[in-house]
């Protein structure tokens, strides 16, 4: 990636005094923007979360309700994240390894939660599941609860993390190419052995990239999760929608108390991103465009 | 572990390959997309459609939805442009310039990726209210933003922007400096290099990732309830209308406005798809 860009070597590419003026502005300009834009908000969760001192910040996140929706937004999860997972490695496998009809079809297929509106998202599980939906009435009938209880806290957040380890599979994958695969094969290695042996130590750190996305973001979802989540007090909210529970009763502090403790999740996100980004070279630029909508 | 079937009339696969796994793989991650993706959606479809074509449409241009409509699309719009003109700016920073703290700026980009949306509502809403750090400042100019649609756009370009720094910052690094040169050299200044060399190259990227951001924005909820204020005809975003209508118990109006959405964000994605396929087109011929 050096040698690219505004240093060249030509002469011809040269900045003038002026253009290294309008360098400097430039370069200001985004900086001001990010601080403004980017970094006051998360310092302002913070200051927020602290405004109270200290012992005010861990009596709040210490609450009964807040501990509870932190335990169900882990649980939440750790279910959501291990499905998506495995269906990421399926999908890429399924489309990097073989040539079938309608490939593209499927991964625009896979595409889909991307487009939709959380909210539309949580709608539609309530359309299936919910007691006016196509199942609901069976479900009520057999005591089973699905909306307004953690299963459709679970499937609203499967949807919105839907694409996002395959999304960084299929490239990846599709990059390295299946020699080594067909090697062990040829050499009478069986199918499992292949996964276990050649395909995943290849790929895990693409991985784990697109697990970290995936959790962020399950640990993070709002909307999708707030349709079906009811709202019921240390049973169904997870840690977002305490935040805005809490904040609806403006008991700010500690509306900014547990959004502190997502904040730092986004943080340590964003650090691991790079991170392996940097240690690995996985997720190339160029890879990245329609990352996480 | 079963074999891959070749060359059978009804097989999918249309080249054979030695590598097992493939009804496996496609079984599961067909079965999966139907549960998880492709039944639910029909489900609001069917919904929306046993309303019958007057009532559904009745129902979606009623007043409150269609003032819903302008305030959604309008931010959405404000907001795709100003994450065009500042997602332009940082793309062009990054890849085009070396500063003490630059990766740590490459990495805050992606900063209204992971933050929660909802973290995102409150600490924009705390910001740029009347007595906020911002808010303060911009109130005695008459500038309010906080629950007017102007917090609207604030908090939908929070969420957007990014998509437009990483549709255009790899195409800009992509972009090799000899083109550039080949135009100094012929006499061309700065403005020209940049309207006549980059601009056409960097144009359907931006375009791509302004598409996105507008995507992004207009089905965006958690960010922007908290800043919205939320008033019917004047700041209800379409995406609270729907929760509203559910709350309401009315599923069947929340499934008519859903289905709206749903056709407004396959349009969206059926655009991206058409620029990239033009784009590859475009350079397949180059080449």
């Amino acid at each position: 990636m050096s040698g690219r860009g505004c240093h060249s070597s030509s002469a011809l590419l040269q900045p003038s005094m002026g253009q290294r003026a309008g360098r400097v502005v430039l370069i200001a300009a985004a900086l001001i923007f990010l601080a403004i834009f980017l970094v006051l908000p998360v310092v302002a969760v913070f200051m927020q979360a602290f405004s109270q001192g200290w012992a005010m910040y861990r009596d709040s996140i210490h609450q009964q309700d807040v501990l509870s929706a932190l335990r169900l937004t882990a649980l939440v999860a750790c279910i959501a994240v291990p499905l998506n997972m495995l269906f990421g490695i399926a999908a890429s496998w399924a489309i990097t390894r073989f040539e079938f009809h309608g490939k593209s079809l499927l991964i625009t297929l896979i595409d889909i939660p991307l487009a939709v509106s959380p909210v539309v998202a949580g709608l539609m599980y309530v359309e299936v599941f919910g007691l006016h939906g196509w199942l609901g009435p069976w479900l009520s009938d057999h005591n089973l609860h699905i909306i307004f209880a953690a299963p459709g806290i679970v499937l609203a957040t499967v949807f919105v993390t839907f694409p996002f380890v395959a999304r960084e599979l299929i490239p990846f994958m599709q990059a390295q190419g299946s020699d080594e695969e067909v090697a062990a094969v040829v050499l009478g290695a069986n199918g499992w052995n292949v996964f276990w042996r050649v395909t995943l130590p290849n790929i895990k750190w693409a991985l784990l990239y697109g697990t970290i996305l995936a959790a962020s973001r399950s640990i993070g979802e709002f909307g999708a999760v707030s349709v079906v989540s009811g709202h019921i007090r240390g049973l169904t909210t997870t840690l977002p929608l305490e935040v805005e529970m809490l904040y609806n009763e403006y008991n700010f502090t500690a509306a900014f108390a547990a959004a502190s403790l997502l904040t730092l999740v986004a943080v340590v996100t964003l650090v691991l991103k790079k991170s392996i980004e940097a240690a690995t070279g996985v997720h190339q630029r160029g890879q990245e465009k329609e990352d996480e909508l | 572990m079963p074999e891959t079937k070749r060359g059978k009339p009804w097989s999918l696969v249309t080249q054979s390959s030695p590598l097992p796994g493939f009804r496996l793989s496609m079984g599961f991650t067909l079965t999966y997309l139907t549960v998880i993706v492709l039944i639910p959606l029909t489900a609001i479809l069917l919904h929306a459609a046993r309303l019958g074509w007057v009532a559904f449409l009745h129902t979606v241009t009623a007043p409150r939805v269609l003032a819903s409509y302008r305030v959604t699309l309008g931010s959405a719009a404000a907001a795709a442009l100003l994450s065009a003109a500042f997602g332009l700016l940082l793309a062009w920073v990054l890849a085009r310039y070396d500063f003490p703290g630059k990766r740590i700026v490459d990495a805050l980009v992606d900063l209204p990726f992971a933050l929660p949306t909802a973290v995102a509502g409150i600490s924009l809403t705390a910001l740029y209210a009347e007595n906020g750090w911002i808010g303060r400042y911009l109130e005695p100019h008459g500038i309010h933003v906080a629950f007017t649609p102007l917090g609207i756009v604030m908090a939908m370009s929070f969420v957007g922007f990014p998509f437009v720094v990483r549709s255009v910052q790899p195409v800009l690094e992509d972009l090799d400096p000899a083109m550039e040169e080949a135009a100094a050299s012929l006499g061309a200044n700065v403005w020209q290099r940049f309207t006549r060399v980059i601009a056409p190259v960097a144009f359907p990227a931006l375009l791509t990732g302004t598409a996105l951001a507008f995507a992004r924005a207009a089905g965006e909820y958690g960010s922007v309830i908290f800043i919205a204020g939320n008033m019917p005809m004047k700041t209800e975003i379409t995406a609270l209308l729907i929760v509203t209508k559910l709350e309401e118990f009315d599923y069947t109006g929340a499934a008519a406005i859903a289905a709206a959405m749903l056709a407004l964000s396959f349009s969206i994605m059926l655009v991206i798809n058409l620029t990239q396929w033009w784009v590859q087109r475009r350079e397949g011929k180059r080449v």
